[in-house]
């Protein structure tokens, strides 16, 4: 069923490609994306050149999307940086998810702790999402956790926001009741009758953080508060050519694409899946 | 001359649907001055066909065929744009919930002033005086009040009374009323009634009324067209079809109202006592920031007594608290005063551990069948959660679900089920199996059979009576509807405005009612003038 939706299909095509092409990687005709080559500096996209490995040997190697200005493959690091950047929006979705999903459902359920914890909600909006990451990237040196950390911290609250909401409208739902009259006790209720029927919002919510993480990834790479330059992502490739960009625009045409198309994936995806999995939130009749 | 001329009307519906067509060649008329009523139940098109006279009709639901005259001019498929000019000025609609319809943001008389501007030349001054005549006209108190208030500010019968301003403002020939008092009480749908009845004989306007309440048809009709799964299956006189319906389908529907006289079964007054409340109360407070809120008396010194099998209605309008006091025994609300005394023990106060065992004892159906089952789990787990609760084994406990559902009258490959694949009846009748299932002492019915259509609720009407016989249970019974009360009630408390003012045998009650709200309610029950149930 949720296979006949055209969004679902465009969507979850191109992010099964993406995904393929983050694992095939090294069989994709590239080369270590950390190698660079003096002599290969700033090639335009399709010539050849030399590119020395870790061991010192020289290879003779095509550029299909030109080199930078240390001589490293472009094509090589963009392909290795769809690793980093669905790895990062795929932990940064299950991280905020699970976390606003605890946090969502108690508040929900347990109305003391609701002001408490919709209180700290709300200081953690407060607080602008590019800020926290540059402060605690600051604080720990990038690498992928704390990247991830970083970015999913500012998502909780609206994940805790939409649970919060789908609890309170459910647990009034007669069901809710009769289980309460069968003795079901509160954490079956809330793990059995309410979570169940919150799956499909969630869903939604998740492939729109996923695609707000791997964007928010790239900013921070761009800014260089994010992974550090010598991993690659599609970020830290486009940081590297701003300065050349008029003269070289392929290093920042390639990794930008992908992250268009990747991101555009998992939106068109989410709007496919909200379509088909939350009738009440779809547009279409 | 008809104000209305609908011949062989066809609407189609989307592929996949349950049937072809919504409406198959339906032909009726409405005369000048004539009220025409459709019935029929939930799913028989007649709602559509309002739609499709009013070239309201959704574009999943496109007209097929059929012609549709008003005041002779052919109106079926012509544009939107004469249709436009029709409606309010020809032809004019009310609906069933009145604060839908409404728009919240703007006073009531800006709203009928909004059908004045756009299909009169009016000038302002012209434009007030008749809001005013016309709010005054539909019996509102303080036209000039009304019209400057927003609609939450109304009462749902005063909303009502609104959009029928609306509608009448600029005296159409013909008007729809799509089931128009269905959301309303007892006495303000009277009251609506007779309003309708009233400016329709003094405007002499054409009435397409519809409704699936054979009470308002008694009341209100002169003729009545029967529709069944979009179908006409009779059409004649309000007592030609009332008193002698042809169609069998018509002889089941008029079968099933329930009447109002008390069934007249001797209750054994010495069954032990399975629940007794003393003094309950509940109170709504609402805490602000600062220092107490207002308080809302919902239940305020309930005290009754159900004994072994036997059933107890609790009969009010809404907002008269039955629901609460219903709530509070099953202890999904706590109480905030008085006793709920469930085979002796009390558990008014009791706290949620030492309560848990004696959840048993209670159980609940509740109004809707669409929401009383978690969409996400099977029948068989719906019926087993209760048991494994305490501490029944999955296997003997599944059985039981299957003799349960016998019990109901349903078939045990219902089991592996989903409740979506179920009509309301069916579902509620899993309802009633799910509570039966933790053998409860007490059966509590909110409005159990209120959203039901008549024929299905004769049917869970009979199966309740049928298990209380014989599982000898005590049951709670809260309705709106007197006319269920009359059918399944041995005892009877009338509630209003959070009291009980009238409480005793249910034949003492109906029979001989004392205080003058019980009475006034009688009054308003419509159709008080057939025997219905009889046929």
């Amino acid at each position: 069923m949720i296979l006949n939706n055209w969004s679902v299909r465009i969507g979850g095509s191109a992010l099964v490609l993406l995904v393929l092409i983050a694992l095939a990687a090294p069989w994709l005709g590239t080369v270590d994306p950390s190698l660079f080559d003096a002599g290969s500096r700033d090639l335009r996209p399709g010539m050849s050149g030399e590119i020395t490995t870790l061991e010192g040997e020289i290879l003779q190697h095509t550029f299909p999307m030109g080199s930078d200005s240390f001589g490293r493959d472009v094509y090589s690091r963009v392909l290795y940086g769809t690793r980093v950047s669905l790895l990062v929006g795929i932990l940064c979705a299950l991280v905020a998810v699970s976390i606003g999903v605890a946090c969502g459902l108690l508040s929900g359920y347990l109305r003391w702790l609701d002001g408490i914890l919709m209180r700290v909600m709300d200081g953690i909006m407060a607080i602008p999402a590019i800020l926290v990451a540059i402060s605690l990237v600051a604080l720990w040196r990038g690498s992928v956790v704390t990247v991830v950390i970083a970015i999913a911290i500012p998502e909780i609250p609206r994940v805790t926001r939409l649970v919060r909401s789908l609890v309170l409208t459910i647990r009034e739902e007669p069901y809710v009741e009769a289980a309460i009259a069968l003795g079901t006790p509160t954490w079956k209720i809330m793990f059995g009758h309410i979570l169940p029927n919150c799956v499909a919002p969630l869903v939604v919510q998740g492939t729109y953080v996923c695609a707000f993480s791997i964007l928010v990834e790239a900013i921070l790479s761009f800014l260089g508060v994010g992974l550090p330059p010598d991993i690659p992502t599609w970020g830290n490739v486009m940081a590297e050519g701003r300065q050349q960009f008029n003269d070289y625009p392929h290093n920042i045409f390639f990794p930008g694409v992908f992250l268009a198309v990747t991101v555009l994936a998992v939106n068109i995806l989410g709007d496919g899946l909200r379509d088909t999995l939350d009738p009440k939130m779809a547009k279409r009749v | 001359m008809n104000v209305l001329e609908v011949k062989d009307l066809s609407i189609a519906l989307p592929p996949g649907a349950d049937r072809a067509r919504a409406v198959s060649k339906v032909s009726f008329e409405v005369g000048r001055g004539e009220i025409l009523c459709l019935v029929g139940e939930s799913g028989s098109g007649k709602s559509v066909i309002a739609q499709g006279v009013m070239g309201l009709l959704p574009k999943t639901l496109p007209l097929a065929a059929g012609s549709v005259r008003l005041e002779g001019e052919e109106i079926a498929g012509c544009g939107e744009a004469r249709l436009r000019q029709l409606r309010a000025t020809r032809m004019s609609m009310i609906f069933q919930e009145p604060m839908t319809a409404l728009n919240p943001v703007m006073t009531c008389g800006d709203q009928i002033d909004e059908v004045l501007k756009f299909h009169s030349s009016y000038s302002q001054e012209e434009r007030k005086k008749r809001i005013l005549g016309i709010v005054e006209e539909v019996s509102l108190p303080d036209p000039e009040r009304m019209v400057a208030a927003y609609p939450h500010q109304l009462s749902g019968g005063q909303r009502q009374r609104i959009m029928i301003a609306m509608a009448l403002v600029l005296d159409p020939v013909l008007l729809i009323a799509d089931e128009p008092t269905t959301a309303l009480d007892v006495t303000t749908q009277a009251q609506i009634l007779k309003l309708i009845l009233d400016l329709q004989k003094k405007h002499g306007t054409g009435v397409l009324f519809i409704t699936h309440d054979f009470g308002v048809v008694a009341e209100i009709a002169h003729r009545v067209a029967v529709l069944r799964l979009g179908e006409l299956v009779e059409i004649g006189t309000r007592d030609e079809v009332l008193k002698h319906p042809r169609h069998e389908y018509t002889k089941m529907l008029i079968g099933s109202v329930p009447t109002l006289k008390p069934h007249g079964r001797p209750a054994d007054q010495d069954a032990p006592v399975v629940l007794a409340t003393n003094k309950l109360s509940k109170t709504y407070a609402e805490r602000g920031w600062f220092g107490a809120g207002r308080e809302v008396r919902a239940a305020e010194d309930v005290t009754l007594e159900v004994r072994r099998g036997q059933t107890l209605g609790i009969v009010g309008e809404s907002g008269s608290g039955k629901s609460t006091v219903a709530r509070c025994i099953v202890r999904l609300v706590d109480p905030s005063a008085g006793e709920v005394r469930v085979c002796g023990t009390e558990i008014a106060t009791m706290g949620a551990a030492a309560l848990r065992p004696l959840r048993r004892k209670v159980q609940i159906v509740f109004q809707d069948p669409y929401r009383s089952l978690n969409p996400r789990r099977t029948v068989a787990e719906a019926i087993i959660e209760g048991p494994l609760n305490y501490g029944v084994p999955r296997a003997e406990a599944l059985e039981r679900a299957r003799k349960l559902l016998e019990l109901v009258r349903m078939d045990a490959s219902a089991l592996q089920r989903y409740p979506h694949q179920f009509s309301g009846g069916q579902r509620q009748r899993i309802c009633i199996a799910r509570a039966l299932a933790m053998e409860p002492e007490l059966l509590v019915a909110d409005e159990a059979v209120s959203a039901l259509d008549v024929s299905v609720q004769a049917q869970v009407l009979r199966l309740l009576e049928e298990i209380r016989t014989r599982l000898n249970l005590a049951m709670l019974f809260i309705t709106h509807d007197l006319r269920v009360a009359a059918q399944i009630c041995d005892q009877v408390a009338v509630m209003s405005r959070g009291r009980v003012v009238e409480y005793g045998p249910a034949e003492e009650i109906f029979l001989r009612p004392k205080h003058e709200y019980t009475r006034a309610l009688f009054e308003a029950a419509p159709g008080r003038g057939f025997a219905f149930g009889s046929t």
